[in-house]
């Protein structure tokens, strides 16, 4: 546990349940996420890890539980209060979620514009400039995004969120469905974030590989708890078997 | 357990389940009006989908209207003529275009093409979770998505509607000059005779009333569309077949409510 950088909670989330119908997704879990460092979340599909992040950002409801984001304790905020919360918070969807009918530089605009309705279209275009610059997307600028491939499609998605300068990067799934050579890419990335825009991070995957790269911390959601958390080694120093098949299957396979 | 008893029982639940789609539309029919309405406004993105919606019907509802006039005064001239009275036909067609055809032709078309592109447009952005993506930038997707596409459809209908019955006009026009050997002027004269304010007036209410319909259901069923791809074609189905379900509805309920208004 020496790898958390900051003592300061930017995330705490308190027995946290949600079930759909008769699925027990999460029951009473806890976590804590520290300022300035990269959480990894790891789990199997379909254990919860998505709706663990849509509950932070406000787009489920928890059953049970409170999850309190810088200081907000988001289902009992205002709506206000939540638009408000969710400019600090940005969210790279796993399929991406690029407005299609927009081109790259309209997708990064659309945030912008509409958060900071008094920037000067020099202002709006330097930082769409900044941000595309920043995941070396340049040349997409004027591009739809049916043209992207996927691998560039993640990185528009990570510059849209970073367009509003967020304190804390939520990432789904970021490597899913992409090459191993175009990963190490995004996991740089995800890296570079960290660094040049000071974020703490919580990075949903179930890629190992990934995991091993960005994490300062690692836990992993089994039976709808986190369960084992510390450093990757940490974590997988250990004969239990709900854990080891995860790092056998990535490294030893 | 309990609640799990009650929703299997079908006639309960099917009842509660109605009610509460009403009071979801009622919501949503709501939150139109409070997005619409204030500040900030989608003008670029109203403008767009104004021209989006006009671009995309026109051609269909020009072939359309051209030939429902060609075809409504044919149809009509023997029965006139065994009164002697073709020369009521321009009255006639203008009459019946602007009372009802045009409103209701360019609403059926509109429902068809401009309601299913709504729904599956907004089905598909639910799907892909741009939509969630819009929400979690702490933009509102409601007013720029819904607000913007319902006042669009609220807006052109109703000018697409008079565009119908002048193409309609023009259709009638070719055949009672080919027929009669009607001038274009005395044939428009005679036509604009018969039409009065109140013609006007209720067709264009009549109009916004369906291009309201037609944005809300479009939207509603695209917005609130469940997961996948089979959610997508339903959201669109659904437009249509409600859209036009509830024009026919309206256009029951107003043509006996401006019947109150006519002397003749």
């Amino acid at each position: 546990m020496e790898n958390i950088k900051s003592k300061e909670k930017v995330i705490e989330i308190r027995g946290l349940s949600k079930s759909f119908g008769k699925l027990d997704v999460l029951k009473e879990a806890n976590l804590d996420l520290y300022r300035g460092e990269n959480l990894v979340v790891l789990g199997k599909s379909g254990t919860g890890k998505s709706v663990l992040i849509k509950i932070i950002v406000g787009l489920l409801k928890p059953d049970q539980g409170s999850v309190r984001v810088l200081g907000n304790i988001v289902d009992q905020i205002t709506y206000k209060e939540l638009l408000a919360l969710r400019l600090k918070v940005g969210f790279s969807f796993q399929n991406s979620a690029l407005y299609d009918s927009m081109t790259v530089r309209q997708n990064l605009e659309f945030p912008l514009v509409r958060n900071q309705r008094r920037l000067t279209k020099g202002e709006v275009n330097r930082a769409v400039e900044e941000v595309l610059d920043a995941v070396g997307l340049m040349q997409t600028i004027d591009q739809m995004p049916s043209e992207l491939s996927g691998g560039q499609r993640k990185r528009i998605g990570i510059a849209r969120t970073l367009i509003l300068q967020p304190e804390i990067m939520l990432y789904d799934e970021p490597t899913a469905g992409l090459d191993p050579i175009t990963s190490e890419d995004i996991n740089d990335l995800i890296k570079e974030v960290q660094e040049k825009y000071h974020t703490s991070s919580i990075v949903i995957t179930h890629d190992l590989t990934c995991a091993k790269a960005v994490s300062d911390r690692v836990t992993i959601l089994l039976d709808g708890k986190f369960e084992r958390q510390g450093t990757f080694n940490e974590v997988f120093d250990t004969t239990d078997t709900r854990v080891r098949p995860f790092y056998d299957y990535n490294f030893i396979q | 357990m309990e609640k799990n008893t009650s929703s299997k029982t079908n006639g309960p639940g099917k009842i509660s389940r109605m009610f509460l789609t009403l009071y979801d539309v009622g919501a949503f029919v709501t939150r139109f009006f409070k997005e619409a309405f204030l500040p900030p406004y989608e003008i670029k993105e109203l403008v767009n989908q104004c021209y989006n919606i006009g671009y995309q019907s026109l051609i269909l509802i020009s072939t359309t209207g051209f030939i429902t006039g060609v075809v409504f005064t044919k149809q009509s001239r023997p029965s006139l003529a065994e009164f002697g009275a073709t020369s009521w036909l321009p009255s006639l067609v203008a009459i019946a275009l602007l009372r009802t055809l045009a409103p209701l032709l360019t609403a059926l078309i509109a429902a068809g093409k401009v309601g299913s592109s709504i729904g599956a447009e907004l089905g598909s952005m639910r799907v892909t979770e741009q939509i969630d993506a819009m929400e979690v930038s702490a933009t509102n997707p409601f007013k720029f998505l819904v607000s913007t596409r319902v006042m669009a459809t609220t807006i052109t209908i109703p000018i697409l509607s008079f565009y119908t019955a002048l193409v309609g006009m023009l259709g009638a026009l070719l055949n009672v000059s080919l027929s009669e050997g009607t001038s274009a002027k005395a044939f428009f004269l005679s036509a604009l005779e018969s039409i009065t304010f109140l013609d006007i007036t209720a067709s264009t209410i009549r109009s916004i009333i369906y291009g309201f319909t037609i944005g809300i259901v479009g939207c509603y069923q695209g917005y609130n569309s469940s997961k996948g791809t089979e959610g997508v074609g339903k959201a669109a189905n659904s437009a249509v077949v409600i859209g036009m379900f509830l024009v026919f509805l309206e256009e029951v309920i107003t043509v006996q409510f401006f019947s109150l208004f006519r002397t003749v």
